[in-house]
């Protein structure tokens, strides 16, 4: 695997087109749609440079396929290949893969986020893949005057099937790549998949683990320049004055420069840089809101009574509901800001030069990057290049543009190469958090114990609408109101790994728990009892689907022996987002009057497995990331200024923190529908509902570990969850 | 600013820098090594691992004036090929997601099964528990590390 910069993209144009022919097969990324490839000798390639995509056929056999979208460890680079592959019936030992450069001529979609790459481009690369085959065969075809139907393919070769005759592609490539494109090429049944929904190892392990410089932070130019930039330390201050003389005077410094709210201290080394900074007299004065996280506890308070709230999705008429309620169920859930801390502190190159812009380094969103850069400099986008590297991590801190743009900014200004390297402070204290949140939820129980009227009002600090109205329970009770209030603030938000539903997910799950246990129902029977609502007589539109939410409930409920186990305590959470459902079963067993949480078993459906091996790491990843943030991490602030500021304070969890998992996908043969962030919401419920029924105590506020189970001694209860009637689950097919 | 011999890798190096530079920033920004990386300067985060007399270090918060004569070994020099059995063992598993910390890893684990080539899991956990994947790889690294104790 490796990253190809616009020099040496060119590069492997040009020798592709040199190695005497080869099939050139683009595949359009530029719409949504699945086209048919067009295909171009190899002689023409280097003058069809706007030709999209392309997997080529060396005549050496060597498939090489450029990668478009940033891979920051979603395994993007082994899946996409993968599907091409399975259709060409390729021998995966010959495949390679390159990463592409921001070219949003010929590619679509170069944006990791959403979990959507994969379902996006699923059909273009199955038949870009389908057609390079089935020209493959007619090649062959022809030189065996035999007919494409008596012919077939395996491992990179097309076999003639009666004489038992082998072509391999790489001798077939240069012929293959003259004939016409055929239209409408048949797919592979699913059951021949050979590649496809296996165990397949990451293309970049060989160079993760012996050191290669892959990603932004390892980026070096000759004659560039390292700067770092201090930045406000507080939301809502701005720069009155800098005293930079005694930065300036330290080794190796070659320049400070104070741009918008920044100091920037340049230099020719990054402990230099480091070290000057410190040096640095900033005097700030105040710039607007000076807030702290109890004036934030005291605004959601005040909000969730006194705010104008904006109604998202109202069924029916739940004030009548609540009237006429036998039973009131209402709990309030909070979590405060958190941190995408990517293992990589965010870093960007620049070189602003007369003639154009070079950058390169790690981003979710090289569009928006350079779009961003363009407008800022007024330049025009296609005079910018953006190179993009292996991303150590994003969780959605780079689908933000603000560290490119100041790199950008600081060369236009000092008319050098410089590179912009954040310290962790910097990535902790800059912004663009995960917001913070408070939802109120009600809920009004009938005489029997049915959900018949359903509240939820969210407020969050620059959270956008913090609710996703038309997800579950919406559709499943009749009379609903979902509205949300927003409190705007200097300190800045971001999407951070399923955003929003990284802690609504949590909140919802946690108190349909809760109207359960109120109820007297087994949570997953209730669960069950309201998606059956939704199914058959729905209250306002549902836009999920039910079906898929019932299977993965009943494959977890069976997967994890629910209700069956002693010694143990169970809590349960399913949750929808973005297009796939995932159930989880949290285990919790005491120890020294203390809740452990042993276990999370998951059932996914993100539809077809592309690659079992990243497919488990995900969802096995996507909840150590949600149990480890539900648990132990929150970033406060104190006068505008973040109080935590580092590893030492911020506290992620750690090997011996996490529990075992058991992973089991559903098979249910719909096309993919995305894992990068799924697994993760549903988490934090699983967690919660697991120490409710190990201790009786409810945690409602994040992180789990302030709370007041974590603090005291609490006596085990012995009784498990109440035992589900057997009937209640079908059989579920194996992962 | 001082000339500092090093030995890295089994070969000399030298670098010219300030005396209180970690060696973290030698290896990355003057000598071309950057393989180690830089996750929190603090030494919290083990991303920076490196083995200092064979002994896991953070180098982040090592300064070059205090290495004096030691041998240095970085992710770069752990083996000739990429065939230490904990980096064949790390594809074999699929241990890496972003990859990021990955090298601290390998580094810390490599440490370990040095002192100690059979740990129990316990011992696995201890040591490893101070090197953070905010991927959240720590299955797969654990399972890793047994592997690899397997074959040593
Ligand atoms: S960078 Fe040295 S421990 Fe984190
Ligand atoms: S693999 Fe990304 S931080 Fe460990």
């Amino acid at each position: 695997m490796s990253t190809v910069n616009q020099n040496s993209r060119r590069e492997f144009l040009k020798l592709s087109a040199l190695t005497g022919g080869g099939l050139m097969l683009g595949f359009n990324w530029l719409t949504a749609e699945a086209k048919t490839p067009a295909i171009v000798n190899a002689a023409g390639v280097a003058g069809n440079i706007g030709f999209n995509n392309y997997l080529s056929i060396g005549t050496d056999g060597i498939i090489t396929i450029l990668s478009p979208n940033p891979e920051l460890g979603q395994n993007i680079m082994t899946s996409f290949p993968m599907i091409v592959a399975e259709e060409l019936d390729a021998d995966w030992t010959k495949v390679k893969v390159q990463q592409a450069p921001l070219d949003t001529k010929n590619f679509d979609r170069q944006v990791t986020g959403g979990s959507g790459a994969v379902p996006h481009s699923w059909k273009l690369l199955r038949n870009a893949g389908a057609t390079a085959r089935l020209m493959l065969i007619q090649a062959a075809a022809q030189r065996w005057n035999a007919t494409p139907e008596d012919c077939t393919t395996a491992d990179g070769f097309v076999v003639h099937t009666k004489t038992g005759n082998k072509l391999s592609y790489g001798e077939l490539a240069e012929d293959a790549s003259k004939l016409p494109v055929p239209k409408d090429v048949k797919l592979k049944d699913r059951k021949d998949f050979k590649l496809i929904g296996k165990e397949v190892k990451n293309v970049a392990n060989k160079d993760i683990v012996t050191g290669k410089g892959m990603f932004g932070l390892d980026f070096h130019r000759e004659g560039m320049l390292y700067a770092m930039l201090q930045r406000p330390p507080a939301f809502g201050t701005r720069i009155k004055s800098v005293d930079d003389a005694a930065a300036r005077a330290m080794p190796g410094i070659i320049d400070v420069v104070t741009f918008k709210n920044n100091v920037a201290v340049v230099g020719k080394s990054t402990w230099e840089v480091m070290k000057a900074r410190k040096a640095l007299k900033i005097a700030y004065e105040k710039d607007g809101n000076i807030e702290s996280s109890s004036d934030h506890d005291r605004i959601f308070k005040s909000l969730l009574d006194t705010g104008t709230p904006t109604v998202r999705r109202k069924d029916g008429d739940v004030e009548a509901a609540f009237k006429t309620a036998a039973k009131v169920i209402k709990s309030e859930y909070q979590c405060p800001f958190l941190s995408h801390s990517p293992m990589e502190p965010m870093n960007f190159f620049a070189h602003v030069r007369a003639d154009g812009v070079e950058l390169v380094g790690p981003t979710q969103t090289p569009g928006s990057a350079r779009t961003a850069t363009a407008k800022l400099l007024n330049i025009p986008e296609d005079k910018i290049t953006l190179d993009i590297t292996r991303l150590g991590g994003g969780f959605g801190r780079r689908l933000k543009t603000d560290y490119v743009t100041e790199a950008a900014e600081l060369s236009s200004l000092i008319k050098a190469p410089v590179k912009v390297i954040w310290t962790r402070e910097d990535d902790m204290t800059g912004g663009s958090y995960r917001p913070a949140v408070r939802y109120r939820f009600e809920a009004a129980l009938d005489a029997n114990g049915n959900m018949i009227g359903y509240k939820l009002r969210g407020i969050g600090i620059n959270s956008g609408n913090p609710t996703r109205e038309d997800n579950f329970p919406s559709g499943s009770v009749d009379n609903l109101l979902i509205d949300s209030v927003e409190h705007a603030s200097p300190i800045t938000t971001g999407a951070w790994r399923a955003p929003i539903t990284n802690f609504l997910a949590f909140a919802e799950q946690a108190f349909i728990d809760e109207v359960a246990h109120a109820a007297g129902k087994d949570p997953i029977k209730f669960r069950l009892d309201l998606l059956q609502k939704a199914k058959t007589n729905p209250a306002g539109p549902v836009k999920y689907d039910v079906d898929r939410m019932i299977a993965v409930t009943r494959m977890v409920a069976e997967k994890s022996g629910w209700g069956t186990k002693k010694g143990v305590h169970q809590g349960f959470s399913v949750y929808f987002s973005h297009r796939s459902y995932v159930a989880q079963v949290g285990e919790v067993v005491m120890k020294a009057g203390k809740p452990v949480v042993k276990k999370i078993y998951a059932a996914s459906d993100c539809g077809q497995v592309v690659n079992l091996s990243g497919a488990r790491q995900q969802v096995m990843g996507g909840i150590v990331d949600g149990m480890g943030h539900a648990m132990y991490s929150k970033l406060t602030f104190k006068e505008g200024e973040p109080v935590q500021k580092n590893f030492d304070t911020y506290r992620l969890i750690r090997m011996k923190d996490i529990p075992e998992v058991e992973v089991h996908f559903v098979d249910n043969g719909i096309d993919p529908t995305g894992l990068g962030e799924p697994a993760l919401p549903p988490t934090g419920g699983a967690v919660a509902n697991a120490i409710f029924a190990a201790t009786g105590k409810r945690v409602r506020n994040q992180p789990f570990m302030d709370e007041d189970v974590f603090k005291t001694t609490i006596t085990p209860k012995t009784k498990t969850n109440t035992k589900l009637p057997k009937s209640s689950f079908q059989k579920t097919k194996k992962a | 600013m001082a000339i500092f011999k090093l030995h890295i890798n089994g070969k000399e190096h030298q670098a010219d820098v300030a005396a209180d530079t970690p060696i973290l920033w030698v290896l990355r920004d003057h000598l071309g090594l950057v393989g180690t990386k830089f996750g929190c300067g603090i030494a919290q985060c083990g991303a920076c691992t490196i083995h200092f007399n064979g002994a896991a270090v953070r180098s982040c918060m090592l300064p070059v004036s205090s290495v004096g004569s030691a041998k240095i070994t970085t992710i770069e020099g752990l083996s000739e090929d990429g065939t230490h059995p904990l980096q064949t063992a790390w594809d074999e598993i699929d241990v890496p997601q972003c990859g990021y910390c990955q090298a601290g890893q390998i580094m810390t684990a490599a440490a370990l099964l040095k002192k100690n080539p059979h740990p129990t899991m316990e011992e696995i956990d201890g040591t490893m528990h101070g090197n953070i994947c905010r991927c959240g790889a720590y299955h797969r690294i654990r399972q890793a590390v047994k592997l690899a104790s397997t074959k040593i």
